[in-house]
């Protein structure tokens, strides 16, 4: 009989061996990734452009941390991309022109005010996805696919299509310093590198230590017996889209900054981006199920994938190729490692008696 | 021991040695299983005994480990469940394979379609459909998606698509854990009818009387081992427990004989209307007593369920008003009505009542992570006290509680359930159905559990459609029958008669008739 434990419990062992490396599959991927570049791609790890990378999936890791929790609860966000040009939009033209008032009288603000008007569009945006999807009952897909076409049309209407140019602002309306956002240093890190940091660790902490992380996930998992546990299923779902759309509107600030410009074409596409790291960080389209530290890692894969290949000179067209294999094997193994993750717990069970 | 050899009968079907091992665990060791022809061969043990697995393997669903599958005396390998429908071996699920979305007709034709001219005859489908309900004697329009039938009917829909294959061999995996009793009688007929066709079947079902009543020979497993086989004539229900468990089993918990408290909760006027026109829950008043447990017997569709979800605040067209120690609970979401002092453990665990993909810590807090969160941080220490406290308490066997609720058994998920409801220290407890689906001794520990809360003071009103648990478990007895409550029993004046009496009022010749006066 031992010989017959004993090889169970090498099985036992080998199991959650496999597992622990499945689970550290996107880490994996990012750690195989900058190796990978290191030596192929000159000048990779270098400080400059380690932190020029970082900068560039900064943007993409908003979007997909407020991704994350929209898809933990089982719905999908694809409105955020528009909401980047649109919040860009609204930044900049707040800069330039402030609020016509109608009667010869002109409002600026500062930069400060203008960001935090930004970022409450950007969160009431979210809330008409939320109200959309929970009051009219429209499915998240479509709800949010119009509020795609919506904003960016808004974003095009602030300017007739025109880009907002030289965000330097009028010292006389106190609307300088606008550049601080995107190129501002602070300890020689950037300042987005240092929002995506409190946001994040925020984010992380939210859905890991607090009574709403844990109704996000569920929600996700059984709206049903969510409700019948007493969770507010609607103003969990609300909160995930607001989120997601504050996210949003950092960026469009962020890249608004970097550029010193609006451009209402901004961020189209970005949504796909976002769910496509929120996927590889182990997040599942079903709901219930997914990490922000893995998003973030997602991101970087991404990130990094795609620099790396610019940098080594492979052509755009391969590197879409490149990223749509690299989704796809992420999920593959994702599938996998539910299955063996399954067979581990069946044993621990089968221990217990 | 008595009969331990049947050998009457001719044997289609023969297991011999059977084994099946799953990485690391045994399900089922060296069983041996006949199945004869024209007989109801019944298959009975504990949740986790092996029983689903074994005829998983007849089913082609799995394959054994060891040991051979002789069909007509010949060795057959299924390889999938195609392969054993090929053989004339048909399976009803406990776990429903239907497609809600799709029409009666059209799960009952599922894969093997009707096609005329390259197209699927609709109307002819529907025809035979129509045909086979009829046998079955349910009322099932044959188009209507089956997402909308009750869950019985369901259940019915699912026995047609066996019956319709002509199967040789039938197996039935707890066929009756959702129906009423005039359904389960119709079950019987058309079990009666097939078996003089020449059909065997096999039968799983937790409800012993009902075993003893429909078997012709029986199979115990306990712990994926046979411990005892016989034709039923020879052995009786205490015979079966003792193989199945290894002793005679303790019953229901007696009710012991404390005084009741005050009126815990007064529900007065409880109205849900129908869609259709009339009501659902009709003008429902009830009250219970801290200490007290009160049982709601009625048949399927009775409003039972309905009274309950309107009680919880899941039923936005309800009307009427409750009231929580004499004061009146205004609150409408059931967030309010927790905090209250309510809590509702659902019939249906897998739909309303687990996050299955959670683990069991995270799905015991759900309700109550009010209470365990200071400001807006969950206070780990005090979160993971909590589920220790309830897993002892409801002996719930669970390795390690960050595992995910899915892996339990069926009778340790509803201990969940359970938990979870405990954890919000409700004062009044809904329990819909609290024994369905789980084996003798997970539910001797539930009826002990409910015995232990209302000797501690909570008041307990619980859903049933089994008789003897309503009639043993219950200090009063409360008989629902189209969406009325029509009778109300103390203890001492229950008797199955009348009780059975009242759950039929409105039902039968006439009711029709009564109905249109009741609705003027």
């Amino acid at each position: 009989m031992s010989t017959a434990a004993q090889t169970r419990r090498a099985n036992a062992i080998a199991g959650s061996l496999t597992l622990n490396l499945m689970r550290l599959r996107t880490f994996i991927a990012l750690f195989a990734v900058i190796l990978y570049f290191s030596f192929a791609a000159p000048n990779f790890l270098s400080t400059e452009n380690l932190v020029l990378m970082s900068k560039h999936v900064a943007l993409n890791a908003f979007l997909a941390i407020g991704m994350t929790f929209v898809i933990i609860t089982g719905g999908i966000d694809l409105s955020v991309g528009s909401i980047v040009g649109f919040s860009g939009m609204v930044a900049g033209g707040l800069i330039l022109h402030g609020i016509d008032l109608r009667f010869g009288y002109t409002v600026f603000f500062n930069i400060p005010e203008i960001v935090l008007i930004t970022l409450a569009l950007g969160v009431f945006i979210g809330l008409i996805n939320g109200l959309l999807i929970t009051r009219l009952n429209v499915a998240p897909f479509i709800a949010t696919l119009g509020t795609l076409y919506v904003a960016r049309g808004a974003a095009l209407l602030l300017s007739d299509g025109a880009t907002f140019p030289n965000l330097e602002g009028n010292p006389a309306f106190g609307t300088t310093g606008y550049a601080f956002l995107g190129a501002g240093n602070i300890l020689n890190l950037p300042v987005s590198i240092w929002i995506l940091i409190i946001v994040a660790l925020g984010a992380a902490y939210l859905a890991r230590s607090t009574p709403l992380g844990r109704h996000i996930f569920a929600v996700g998992g059984n709206e049903r017996a969510a409700a019948l546990s007493g969770i507010r299923v609607n103003r969990v779902k609300l909160f995930v889209y607001m989120f997601s759309g504050f996210c949003a509107a950092i960026v469009g600030l962020i890249i608004s900054s970097e550029l010193m410009a609006s451009h209402p074409a901004t961020g189209t596409t970005f949504e796909l981006n976002a769910i496509a790291a929120a996927v590889l960080g182990g997040t599942s389209m079903s709901g219930g199920r997914g990490t922000i530290g893995g998003t973030i890692i997602g991101a970087f894969v991404i990130g990094i994938l795609s620099d790396g290949l610019v940098m080594m000179g492979v052509s755009e067209f391969w590197q879409m190729v490149i990223k749509g294999v690299v989704i796809i094997a992420a999920v593959v193994v994702d599938q996998a490692q539910r299955k063996l993750q399954q067979r581990v717990a069946l044993q621990q069970m089968a221990q217990l008696g | 021991m008595k009969g331990n050899s049947p050998s009457s009968g001719d044997v289609i079907l023969r297991l011999e040695g059977v084994s099946k091992v799953y990485s690391g665990t045994v399900a089922v060791k060296h069983a041996d299983f006949e199945v004869r022809r024209g007989a109801v061969n019944v298959l009975v043990g504990e949740n986790g005994a092996g029983k689903s697995t074994l005829v998983k393997m007849i089913a082609g669903v799995e394959r054994p480990t060891a040991g051979r599958i002789l069909l007509d005396g010949a060795p057959v390998h299924f390889r999938s469940t195609g392969d054993a429908i090929a053989h004339g071996i048909g399976m009803v699920f406990q776990e429903l394979n239907l497609f809600g979305n799709l029409s009666v007709a059209e799960n009952i034709f599922a894969n093997r379609e009707i096609v005329r001219h390259g197209r699927i005859d609709h109307a002819e489908q529907e025809r035979q459909a129509g045909e086979l309900m009829q046998r079955l004697q349910a009322a099932v329009d044959p188009r209507v998606k089956v997402e909308d039938l009750m869950i019985g009917q369901q259940q019915l829909v699912e026995i047609a698509k066996a019956v319709a294959r002509n199967a040789r061999i039938l197996i039935m995996d707890e066929p009756t854990s959702a129906l009423s009793a005039p359904e389960v009688e119709i079950l019987f007929r058309v079990i009666a009818d097939l078996k003089s066709k020449g059909v065997g079947i096999v039968y799983i079902s937790h409800r012993l009387e009902e075993l003893v009543r429909i078997g012709d020979f029986i199979t115990v497993l306990r712990d994926g081992q046979v411990t005892g086989a016989s034709a039923m004539s020879d052995v009786d229900v205490h015979w079966i427990v003792r193989q199945m468990i290894g002793s005679d089993a303790k019953d229901f918990s007696t009710p012991g004989d404390q005084a009741f408290g005050d009126e815990a909760f007064r529900a007065e006027d409880i109205c849900l209307p129908r869609i259709t026109g009339g009501y659902a829950v009709d003008h429902v008043s009830l009250s219970v007593r801290a200490g007290e447990i009160v049982g709601v017997y009625g048949l399927m569709g009775a409003g039972r369920s309905e009274f309950l979800e309107c009680v919880m605040g899941r039923q936005p067209m309800a009307s009427g008003r409750i009231f929580m120690q004499g004061r009146q609970v205004r609150e409408k979401d059931v967030g309010g009505r927790i905090a209250r002092g309510l809590a509702l453990i659902p019939e249906d665990r897998q739909r309303d009542g687990l996050v299955s993909i959670l683990s069991v810590a995270e799905n015991l807090t759900m309700a109550s992570l009010g209470k365990l969160t200071r400001y807006f941080h969950i206070q780990a220490r005090a979160e993971a006290e909590a589920v220790r406290k309830e897993v002892k308490e409801l002996s719930i066997k669970v390795a390690e509680p960050k595992l995910p609720v899915s892996s339990l058994s069926g009778g340790n998920q509803q201990k969940v359930v359970i938990g979870k409801a405990l954890l919000t220290s409700p004062k009044v407890l809904l329990m819909d159905e609290p024994s369905r689906g789980i084996d003798i001794g997970a539910k001797a520990d539930v009826f002990r559990t409910m015995r232990t809360l209302a000797a501690q003071g909570l008041g307990i009103v619980f859903v049933t459609s089994d008789l003897d648990e309503v009639l043993a478990l219950s200090d009063r007895v409360a008989v629902m029958s189209n969406g009325r409550l029509t009778a109300m029993f103390d203890r001492a004046e229950a008797t199955e008669a009348k009780i059975v009496a009242a759950s039929s009022v409105g039902h039968g010749p006439g009711a029709q008739a009564q109905r249109k006066e009741w609705l003027q």
